[in-house]
């Protein structure tokens, strides 16, 4: 478990500089660093699946943002002016939901702990239900199909919204 | 006129390469029941071999292989075949039902509709994922300088 925290520890830090980075390709850098810190937070916590699709949702989201920003690297200069202020809200906000967070995370079930009834049925039966030997697509594509319908819906009006408000067409100068 | 995308050794390597990619995200969509990935991981792999076509050889040559309007009607089509597969599982039944024979497990032919739906996961989401990001090269050289489009990266 040791090496989850080193890794998380990594993540944060990463983070923090993707913040505080002065120009966006170094920023976009950080966040990478970011995600392929979770790449690695999956692959330890075996799911596979999840590494896969994150390795190369991180790959392709590097690309747009670096050919987004590697021609406009702008220092960012706007920042909060740090008075008394600031800090108070600073300190309210993370005290709050530090106090929340501790109070909602204790009451969970122990870590890799599978004590949920519809998820054992799952683990026993599917197999012999679906005939599929990797248990992640047979819950994604028989189980819960619903849901992996819904999902293919915001796929698909998400990036016909994209579409539609970046091409070519009825745009004016 | 000059010419598009990258230097010539970045060009000769990207055609051997790009089939490595595509093949890859082709077989961890349609081994998405027996081993780690699935539908959703090749069409990103399928999008992402589409994306190195046009970081190599530019926008334009692109298009020839694969416009936007075909990609979007692909997205299109992907996003039909998955609810004709949930609408097939009616005729048997129910929605979504699995209505083709299970087959034995660990083969490559096996699990019923969970193959095709795989498929069909892949093409939606490869298409529209490369439709998204020729959009949004297109916008980019609209805005910047038409000098712009020979280093177009």
């Amino acid at each position: 478990m040791i090496e989850l925290h080193i890794i998380l520890l990594f993540m944060i830090v990463a983070a923090f500089l993707a913040i505080e980075m002065r120009g966006l390709l170094s920023s976009v850098i950080a966040l990478g660093a970011v995600g392929m810190g979770l790449v690695l937070q999956f692959l330890l916590l075996r799911a596979p699946d999840l590494a896969i699709v994150q390795l190369v949702v991180e790959i392709l989201i590097l690309i747009i943002l670096i050919r987004a920003t590697v021609k406009l690297d702008r220092p960012s200069e706007s920042r909060l002016r740090e008075n008394w202020a600031y800090l108070f809200c600073v300190l309210l906000f993370g005290g709050v939901f530090l106090f929340f967070g501790y109070r909602a995370l204790t009451g969970l079930p122990v870590f890799g702990d599978p004590a949920m009834r519809v998820s054992s049925y799952y683990i026993e039966n599917a197999l012999e239900g679906t005939g599929a030997a990797n248990i992640v697509s047979a819950i994604l594509l028989d189980f819960r199909a619903y849901d992996t319908l819904g999902e293919v819906t915001i796929l698909f009006t998400s990036i016909v919204g994209a579409i539609a408000v970046l091409r070519k067409i009825g745009r004016k100068k | 006129m000059k010419e598009h995308g990258m230097s010539l050794p970045v060009k000769r390597i990207t055609r051997i390469t790009v089939a490595l990619i595509f093949f890859y995200g082709l077989y961890i969509a349609i081994h998405g029941h027996l081993s780690p990935g699935g539908g959703f991981a090749g069409g990103v792999i399928f999008a992402l071999s589409m994306i190195h076509i046009v970081l190599a050889f530019g926008r334009e040559n692109t298009m020839k292989v694969l416009s936007g309007a075909a990609a979007s009607m692909l997205e299109s089509a992907g996003a039909l075949a998955f609810l004709l597969i949930a609408l097939g599982g009616v005729f048997a039944g129910a929605f979504f039902l699995n209505f083709l024979p299970e087959g034995e497990p660990f083969s490559l032919f096996s699990a019923g509709t969970i193959v095709f739906s795989n498929m069909a996961i892949f093409v939606k989401v490869g298409a529209g994922l490369f439709a998204v990001f020729l959009v949004m090269a297109l916008l980019r050289t609209d805005d910047s300088v038409q000098n712009n489009e020979g280093e177009d990266r």
